[in-house]
């Protein structure tokens, strides 16, 4: 017979980020999408936005972001749909494991996703524009800007995955709340791209970061009465 | 084992447990029967902890739902409708992480036991989205008993099921109520659940309207008996 005992927090979450990334690269769905799309959504502004040098520097934080908005839901989106068709989502919640570890584990895979995609988006745009990105500041702010996308938006996909219309379900509920996020991440992006003073980095910052601390503690309190039925 | 006191469970405006009462001892094998809609997967959600009761008092294995959720979820078992594994990963892989999720320790031999008691040794490293419907049932089965729960919990666990997986079944849930365990099982199959079961229990109009032993069932059996109280 076998011995069991509750598993550690820490043990559940990274039992989850496993099987996710597992099952990932083996299927590779999910990535596959985000990274044609995100392609997609880069070369459609390159054409689209005719732009000279100096317009450039002024968009590249907006379309990047755009990119890794729409790029984000359609992973979170998968990654919760997964979950739910085969009914693994209940699985997941018979264990006895404090359901926040499953929440975390979910966002550490997404992130996992997400960072992946925006690995493979940076050098591409960065070819494509000829501007160079890879700013030590800027890669703080994608870290920052990420971690608060995911968190909320992995909260919200798994209410929204409930739902018949969950592919549209997402995003509208997803980018209203993310507004915070994507609005200073933009900012402070192009403030880094454009080497401005810290000055002026520092607020859309520091945003960041209390929306990232904050939503993680939201989360961390309602995603068991999220779903529970 | 199980301690149900009126229980009502309502979505939104609709009821659809009104007041439920119900017991099992440590040991017994009850079928829980009833038509399209009653509430049985909704009873045994709750019993879960998958669903919240919206009033009346829950207790499986000595511990309350929903406080006590993680107590009971160690020591439960569920097979439902759906087989609740992983398409891309392999049978291995599936209840690897299932073992980590219950926290066992030595799982390699266990799921080689599991894998063995369902007959899919020969199929563990094949990925479950190759599995026909009654694989991938024998898999749930192997997965809710997996971490040895003192409870189980199946819905249905049938559906699906071709002559051999339903005699494997037979041979699962022998085997899983011969060692003491404490089982609930929702079921359509009449034959097959008067075959199992120690007591039968009738689910309608949102209450448990009727419940007997194997022993008192007369000779008529099952199906007349379920008939009777259906009609009221
Ligand atoms: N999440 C939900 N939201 C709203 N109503 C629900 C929900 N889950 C179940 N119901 C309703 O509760 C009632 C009981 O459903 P349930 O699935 O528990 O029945 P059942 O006895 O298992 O039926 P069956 O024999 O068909 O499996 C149904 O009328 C169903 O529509
Ligand atoms: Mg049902």
């Amino acid at each position: 017979m076998p011995t069991t005992s509750h598993p550690s927090f820490i043990h559940a979450t990274l039992a989850v980020v496993r099987k996710d990334l597992t099952a990932e690269f083996r299927s590779r769905e999910l990535l596959s999408a985000m990274l044609v799309f995100s392609l997609l959504v880069i070369l459609i502004f390159n054409f689209a936005l005719e732009l000279n040098v100096k317009e450039r520097q002024s968009v590249t934080a907006g379309v990047l972001w755009t990119t890794f908005a729409f790029a984000g839901t359609l992973g979170l989106n998968r990654s919760m749909a997964v979950e739910k068709d085969r009914g693994c989502l209940d699985g997941l919640l018979l264990a006895p494991v404090d359901r926040a570890a499953i929440y975390f584990g979910k966002v550490i895979s997404n992130l996992a996703f997400m960072f992946m995609v925006e690995a493979f988006v940076l050098p591409i745009y960065a070819a494509l524009y000829n501007v160079n990105l890879f700013h030590p500041g800027l890669l703080l702010v994608i870290l920052l800007g990420s971690i608060g996308y995911t968190t909320v938006g992995t909260l919200l996909a798994s209410m929204t995955v409930q739902a018949r219309t969950r592919d549209v379900l997402l995003p509208i509920l997803l980018f209203p709340v993310a507004i915070p996020v994507l609005l200073s991440a933009v900012k402070a992006s192009t403030g880094f791209l454009n080497g401005a003073d810290m000055a002026e980095i520092w607020p859309p910052l520091n945003l960041l970061i209390v929306y990232d601390l904050i939503f993680t503690a939201v989360a961390f309190m309602v995603f068991d009465n999220v779903v529970e039925e | 084992m199980i301690e149900v006191k009126k229980l009502v469970k309502r979505f939104g405006m609709k009821t659809v447990l009104r007041g439920v009462d119900f017991r099992v001892e440590r040991g017994e094998f009850v079928a829980l029967l009833g038509p399209n809609g009653a509430g049985k997967t909704t009873f045994l959600r709750i019993l879960s902890s998958l669903a919240r009761p919206s009033l009346g008092e829950v207790k499986v294995a000595g511990y309350h739902l929903p406080h006590q959720a993680a107590q009971v979820r160690a020591r439960l078992g569920v097979v439902s409708h759906m087989p609740l594994l992983y398409g891309d990963l392999t049978a291995q892989e599936n209840l690897e992480f299932y073992a980590r999720m219950y926290g066992i320790t030595n799982y390699q031999l266990r799921i080689t036991e599991v894998l063995e008691l369902v007959g899919l040794e020969a199929r563990r490293r094949d990925l479950i989205r190759t599995f026909s419907r009654g694989m991938a049932q024998r898999l749930a089965i192997g997965r809710a008993v997996l971490h040895d729960p003192e409870v189980i919990l199946f819905d249905e666990p049938y559906t699906g099921l071709d002559q051999d997986a339903s005699s494997m079944l037979d041979e699962v849930l022998k085997s899983v109520a011969a060692q003491g365990r404490t089982v609930v099982m929702t079921s359509h199959d009449l034959a097959r659940a008067e075959d199992l079961a120690t007591r039968f229990d009738i689910l309608t109009r949102g209450v448990i309207a009727a419940s007997t032993s194997r022993g008192s069932l007369g000779r008529y059996g099952l199906l007349k008996y379920y008939k009777e109280t259906l009609a009221g």
